[in-house]
């Protein structure tokens, strides 16, 4: 029981790093209908850049603290992926609006393969700590309840706690704001946002750069449990069927999916691994939400696709 | 001014039907084809050959197979890395285990076995459809990844993971020589990209351009969703098997699972869309023009940076290569997102009313 409780809640952690990075596809499909392959790109970028300045800042500008240095870096990189979102939006989108989904969808390879090449060409391509003072060490919890207590990563944790955070802000963010209300408007219906005074262009920059701030978030916390390198473009990869499990255009869709993916990977690879040979994760995954596919077409949260002849 | 219909009459159907009605496309046609099979062999010498016109055929017969389910039927696949993948270890477990096989029907059986394997994939198509489905093919790909690489049974129990093939003859023809390897694999080509045509101007061509201009639609004109999809997934997966197949045995003679991967379905689906979706024509451009960028590229760095006096280290060639390639990707979509068969085409109609155009 404590070892299946274990694996439960390791699940579920994953699964809140999963979620992370789906989220990234979904504000994106929501706001302007491209299938963003690119994240994991950016997810890549983002680390890099976050690896790189925490790690040049203290020489360039002499500061001491590590917590400074970091913050710095964040806000660095941040502002990096603002003008990456900007430089898509003015370069790329722009000039593809109306097209099919295949077509933006071979686009944002496009730019995956750019920023890849870009992001290893200024930033190098070694492998790079990021140190923000994550804990490491394993806690004990609930050691009344079960015989030897539950062992849980503390980092495992505190990265789900950060996601957690982060996708409520973003809650607030598309609630509350007049800004987030703007992002919903375009989501629902391009040309009716259009006509109402919204500008197109700006929304889509924003929704990059938000993507983008995602993106960073998860590229800090991957990278900080796994170094950053070049590998860490396949996260894109792992978040796929979440996205689709979860439904493309549902923010809440995009967390329960991650932890159903997180919770089944973990589960199947420690129970139904040993029968088959292991390494299953990253297939199941997929074969996980296309079963779910199969009951719900269009995900468990997306909107339902009606057809007029 | 040479090229224009005039005064060619046709005086019956199958004239009016013929797949090249303009007696000058026939012309051409046959005359690249007298090219390719006896011009090449004596012009070209081998590293052309390996490099560039063994691979460009059979990604050409790949991207015709994808160009089918995603161009003609509508129906994206980002798993024909997959189906190249079972092709060629059908194929290769057809070779093994069967004594005395010839090899065209070890390749035909991979194709076979490969279409099988593609229909079942093939089902959530009837229930999901568009990016979902794109994710869905996804499934394939990882899931024979993961077959090929864990399973020993399929690589006959290689200890190293990977599989070869060697002394490979067609009745008394040994195909070892690059040409050789060429000239089988232009015959193959040549053939399937007939059956292709073929397919794609009859009735089960027309059902699945219904389906992909409107699958309802489709379907309230008397057309089985089921029925189209289905042999549109199967078709498709026996074109990319067998191309895997080719791939396997005669471009790498030896490979391991990792020359099917995700990638290769990426860089397929390229093909297809900056070649053309829907024409059998564009099959070719992409292919060529994936082929040949990254050794042009490859070739073309260091020579600027020479010009220039900088010395480009090999990294810094790779990471310019990937950026180039994106960015070029990126500028065809923008410029001609109906893929290089539409210039080609507004090209001929250019040519036709040449020199005096209205």
């Amino acid at each position: 029981m404590g070892f299946f409780l274990e694996t439960l809640i390791g699940g579920l952690m994953a699964g809140m790093l999963y979620s992370l990075v789906a989220l990234g596809f979904v504000l994106i499909f929501k706001a302007s209908g491209v299938f963003n392959f690119a994240q994991g790109a950016m997810v890549l970028f983002a680390a890099l850049a976050m690896a790189r300045f925490s790690a040049w800042i203290p020489q360039w500008l002499g500061i001491d603290s590590r917590f400074l240095a970091n913050t710095v870096a964040f806000l660095l990189a941040g502002a990096l992926m603002f003008v990456v979102a900007w430089l898509i939006e003015r370069l790329v989108l722009r000039h593809l609006v109306n097209q099919e989904g295949a077509t933006l969808l071979m686009a944002t390879l496009g730019i995956a393969y750019v920023l890849e090449g870009v992001g290893t060409s200024v930033f190098g391509s070694d492998i790079y700590k990021i140190d923000v003072g994550m804990p490491k060490e394993p806690v004990m919890i609930l050691e009344g309840a079960f015989e030897g207590g539950l062992l849980i990563n503390k980092e495992d944790f505190v990265a789900a706690l950060i996601a957690g955070v982060l996708v409520g802000l973003l809650a607030l963010f598309f609630q509350k704001t007049s800004t987030g209300r703007a992002l919903r408007a375009v989501a629902d219906d391009h040309q009716a946002a259009q006509s109402i005074g919204i500008p197109l262009n700006r929304i889509w920059v924003i929704v990059w750069c938000v993507a983008g701030v995602v993106a960073l978030v998860a590229g800090v916390i991957w990278g900080s449990k796994l170094g950053v390198q070049f590998s860490l473009a396949t996260v894109a990869l792992r978040g796929l069927p979440v996205v689709i499990l979860g439904g493309l255009t549902s923010i809440p869709g995009a967390i329960i999916g991650g932890l159903i993916i997180g919770v089944g990977e973990k589960l199947s690879e420690v129970y139904l691994g040993p029968m088959i040979g292991g390494g299953i994760e990253i297939w199941f995954a997929y074969q996980l939400a296309l079963v779910f596919l199969l009951f719900r077409p269009q995900g468990l949260f997306g909107e339902k696709i009606i057809d007029r002849v | 001014m040479l090229y224009r219909e005039n005064g060619q009459f046709k005086t019956s159907y199958a004239a009016d039907q013929q797949i090249f009605p303009i007696a000058q496309d026939r012309w051409a046609i046959v005359g690249i084809l007298v090219f390719a099979f006896i011009g090449v062999p004596l012009l070209v010498d081998e590293y052309l050959f390996r490099a560039i016109l063994i691979p460009f055929l059979i990604l050409s017969l790949a991207a015709l197979g994808v160009n089918i389910l995603v161009g003609f039927c509508g129906q994206i696949t980002l798993g024909a890395g997959a189906f190249m993948a079972v092709g060629a270890y059908a194929a290769y477990n057809f070779h093994i285990r069967v004594d005395g096989i010839p090899l065209l029907v070890s390749f035909l059986l991979g194709g076979l076995t490969s279409a099988a394997v593609g229909i079942f994939f093939g089902i959530p198509s009837l229930r999901v459809r568009g990016l979902y489905l794109a994710v869905a093919t996804l499934a394939a790909q990882f899931f024979t990844d993961w077959v090929f690489l864990r399973v020993p049974w399929f690589t006959d129990n290689a200890s190293s993971g990977s599989v070869s093939v060697s002394n490979l003859q067609v009745l008394a023809w040994q195909i070892d020589a690059p040409v050789d390897k060429y000239l089988f694999c232009l015959a193959f080509l040549v053939v399937f990209a007939l059956l292709a045509k073929n397919m794609t101007r009859s009735a089960i061509g027309r059902q699945w351009m219904a389906i992909r201009d409107m699958d309802v639609a489709a379907e309230v004109i008397g057309i089985r969703p089921l029925f189209a999809k289905l042999s549109a997934f199967a078709v498709s997966s026996f074109f990319v098997g067998t191309a895997g197949a080719l791939w396997g045995f005669i471009h790498l003679a030896s490979w391991e699972p990792a020359a099917f991967s995700v990638d290769r379905s990426f860089q397929l689906l390229f093909m297809v869309i900056i070649g053309g979706l829907g024409s059998i024509m564009g099959s070719f451009f992409g292919a060529a023009f994936i082929v040949i960028l990254p050794i042009a590229l490859n070739q073309f760095l260091p020579a600027l940076g020479g010009l220039f006096g900088v010395t480009i280290s090999t990294a810094g060639i790779s990471h310019a290569e990937l950026i180039i390639f994106g960015a070029l990707i990126i500028f065809f979509l923008i410029k001609e997102p109906h893929g290089i068969a539409r210039l080609w085409s507004t090209g001929k109609e250019k040519l036709r009313l040449w020199p005096f155009p209205h």
